[in-house]
């Protein structure tokens, strides 16, 4: 007798679209998913309790691990976390530099977002563009603090070091360079009729999952729900600065599909460069650093901070105990709700689809395994 | 081949052994060329990569990298040449013959210059249609074999893909067929010379043809499994698909393939369409015959081999269907039209007399 079964595949950790060591199980039929089921915790390295062991200070480098992609907002986020807690002032200088470098790397991640984005539904090319403009960034992160991939840059009460001289000018550079390339990524990707068929009505995420899941960022504005910690609850000098929240519009299919999750990070993108030419702006002279004691004794207090990456909500809950490491450092990583609404959307679609919805939902691995 | 034939029969030999000396001379001929276009091709396919992506490309081994693959292939032949072990392994072994041997065969059928087509038959377009046919069995069996879902799945949209297409592609083939009244290939070429130029090809010999001619393409991109239709090896979702668990010269038999693929479907669009060998101006100029040969071959290979490379254009430019949208396009979109375009081919044939735009024009 011929009889039909389900097949279930094993779609990672090891595969080229599941962007590090996602493991997803994938029930389908045919080529219809009927039931997928993330799997994380490949990349655990119980960074939550290194901070139980190392002073607040010397946890700063493993911030830049959290997510490698954003490591000047993961170092953004934790900085201001302990500053809160201890109630330190930072220089206004210092404010504006975090706020500068926060913004080019949320630039820089939003790029590997598009490169690995068109990769994932067959169009090698803007991988190459996206990275081309990337580079430029890094260029710049190289110049302000000798590293491409994890800074280290900021520290607890402002930066390391001040800018090189130049740097502003160079930055500048960047903006006007940066912007007319979004032209071209619309004329190259974006537009493609094949790319927005792709992409339309697939993997519609409504707002009300979006919430129920615990979704941030834009992948939660793509839905339509015009949400950002930067206007919400404004840290550093981000209440002194003009910018639109993009969301969603639809414009391929329904909101919130992956069309609509691409649009917001370009748009978002656009935003980033107008955050930077105001800082580069208003950037006043003077110190980088606040007066803060080597070794940091906070007494028993406990704080969430709550920072916008491009990845969503990164949140950092410390719990300080009069010692001069935490008791209890939480990391709450955006990704990681990303992932699991996975398993809400991906019923019912194709294979083809799964992975521009993984690349749709811009999850990264280390931020949410920690 | 009458030449070594008579040679033989003078030796005292039976004429037989100068028919098969004959063949097997040019069937080497045949392999050489196929394999150092399909050497080449990966070269010229990976330098288009780099001018499109604004990066240079291979530059290290040779002048300019250009002789990056014979690199590639010394590599690819002293890989390991693994078999998994729950691998069916017959099928396995077997399955990078049929791709390979399905599109290395029609190169005996093209027609190279005025009279000459390495085999001459007078069907060789349904035989070119029929032998690429065999590529499908062979990828199936590649997915089916290597006992791999990944494989699998690509064995299956693979097979799905090109039974699609192939009725498309044959039936836009069928116009340029229905204006020649022919289906011997050397004849359709040479139907579309004469007074007129260029005019006189039948991609401009009535507006039904000038259309097939890019259904004819299009479908002609899903049968060599290129982007966007490249979806039975779909690396971002299929891995590589149907040639996942292949390694060394196994898994560079199907490079040869889609190669291959594409210089037949590229060699067939510039015979059936763009005029074959026939070039304005060559034929009253030039004189001598072996030039005018020589010089109608090189028509036909640049033809073909600017097709080929608006092909390597199309796949560093365009994002990759889904498999749904594929099957909607061929059997919704392109097979319908191709069949109006084939009517609308017949009607202007009975209404006209055969007569191209150029012809009735000019009178």
């Amino acid at each position: 007798m011929l009889e039909t079964q389900e097949l279930v595949i094993n779609m990672g950790p090891q595969h080229p679209s599941t962007h590090g060591v996602l493991r997803l199980l994938l029930h389908t039929d045919g080529e219809i998913i009927v039931e997928a089921q993330p799997h994380v915790g490949y990349l655990h390295r119980g960074i939550e309790k290194i901070a139980e062991k190392v002073n607040y200070h010397q946890f700063m480098p493993y911030t830049d691990r959290i997510d490698y992609l954003a490591s000047m907002n993961c170092n953004h986020a934790y900085a201001c976390a302990v500053e809160r807690l201890m109630g330190i002032e930072v220089p206004e200088r210092a404010q504006f530099i975090r706020v500068i470098m926060s913004e080019l790397n949320r630039i820089a991640s939003h790029l590997v977002f598009f490169g690995s984005f068109g990769m994932d539904v067959g169009a090698f090319t803007p991988f190459l563009y996206g990275l081309r403009e990337r580079e430029r960034t890094l260029d710049l992160f190289e110049a302000a603090c000798g590293q491409r991939l994890t800074y280290n840059y900021m520290k607890i009460g402002g930066v390391r070091w001040d800018l090189p001289p130049g740097w502003t000018d160079k930055c500048r550079e960047f903006c006007d360079y940066f912007e007319p390339k979004i032209q071209e990524y619309h004329d190259l990707l974006t537009y493609n009729y094949i790319f927005m068929k792709r992409l339309g009505n697939i993997g519609v995420l409504t707002p009300e999952d979006a919430l129920a899941y615990g979704v941030t960022g834009p992948n939660l504005r793509a839905s339509g729900v015009a949400y950002d910690i930067r206007k919400e609850e404004p840290y550093d000098v981000y209440d002194r600065l003009e910018f639109d929240i993009p969301v969603g519009t639809g414009e391929a299919g329904a909101v919130g599909d992956c069309f609509d999750r691409y649009m917001v990070r370009i748009k978002e993108m656009q935003q980033s460069v107008r955050i930077i030419r105001q800082c580069l702006d208003m950037m006043p002279e003077g110190d980088v650093q606040a007066r803060v004691p080597r070794v940091l004794k906070i007494p028993p207090k406990e704080i969430y901070f709550r920072a916008e990456n491009p990845r969503g909500e990164l949140g950092f809950y410390i719990v300080a105990n009069g010692k001069p490491s935490p008791e209890r450092l939480k990391i709450r990583g955006a990704s990681f709700s990303n992932i699991h609404v996975m398993e809400k959307i991906l019923p019912g679609l194709m294979v083809a689809d799964a992975v521009a919805v993984i690349a749709s939902l811009d999850v990264i691995l280390p931020e949410c395994d920690r | 081949m009458d030449q070594l034939t008579k040679l033989f029969y003078s030796l005292g030999l039976s004429p037989y052994y100068g028919i098969f000396v004959a063949a097997f001379l040019l069937a080497v001929i045949i392999l050489a060329f196929a394999l150092l276009y399909e050497g080449v091709a990966t070269y010229v396919e990976r330098k288009v990569a780099g001018d499109i992506q604004s990066r240079i490309g291979p530059n290290r081994v040779g002048p300019y990298g250009t002789l990056q693959w014979l690199a590639d292939g010394v590599k690819l032949f002293l890989k390991e040449d693994f078999i998994p072990a729950q691998a069916d392994k017959l099928i396995f072994r077997i399955a990078p013959y049929f791709v390979f041997v399905g599109s290395f065969l029609p190169f005996a059928a093209l027609p190279l210059w005025d009279r000459f087509v390495p085999v001459p038959m007078n069907i060789g377009l349904l035989y070119i249609i029929a032998v690429t046919a065999m590529v499908t069995p062979g990828i199936v069996l590649a997915g089916w074999g290597s006992n791999n879902k990944w494989a699998l799945l690509g064995g299956m949209r693979s097979a799905a893909q090109l039974i699609s297409y192939e009725v498309p592609n044959a039936v836009a083939l069928l116009i340029p067929v229905l204006i020649a009244g022919t289906l011997n290939l050397d004849e359709i070429v040479r139907a579309q010379g004469g007074g007129g130029g260029i005019l006189r090809w039948f991609i401009f010999h009535d507006p039904f043809s000038f259309m097939a001619f890019f259904i004819f393409f299009t479908a002609g991109l899903a049968e060599c499994n290129r982007t966007p239709f490249d979806l039975p090896e779909a690396e971002s979702e299929l891995v590589a698909g149907y040639s996942v668990e292949y390694s060394a010269i196994r898994y560079a038999f199907f490079y040869m393939g889609e190669y291959g693929d594409m210089f037949i479907i590229s060699a067939m669009a510039s015979a059936a369409f763009l005029g074959g060998w026939q070039l304005p101006l060559i034929d009253p100029l030039v004189k001598i015959g072996w030039l005018k040969a020589v010089l109608q071959l090189g028509i036909f290979l640049t033809k073909t081999l600017l097709l080929v490379l608006v092909m390597m254009w199309i796949r560093w430019t365009f994002p990759r269907l889904r498999v749904d949208q594929l099957m909607e396009l061929s059997w919704k979109r392109l097979l319908p039209i191709a069949l109006f375009l084939l009517m609308g081919a017949a009607l202007w044939t009975v209404v006209f007399h055969g007569k191209g735009i150029y012809d009735l024009i000019v009178g």
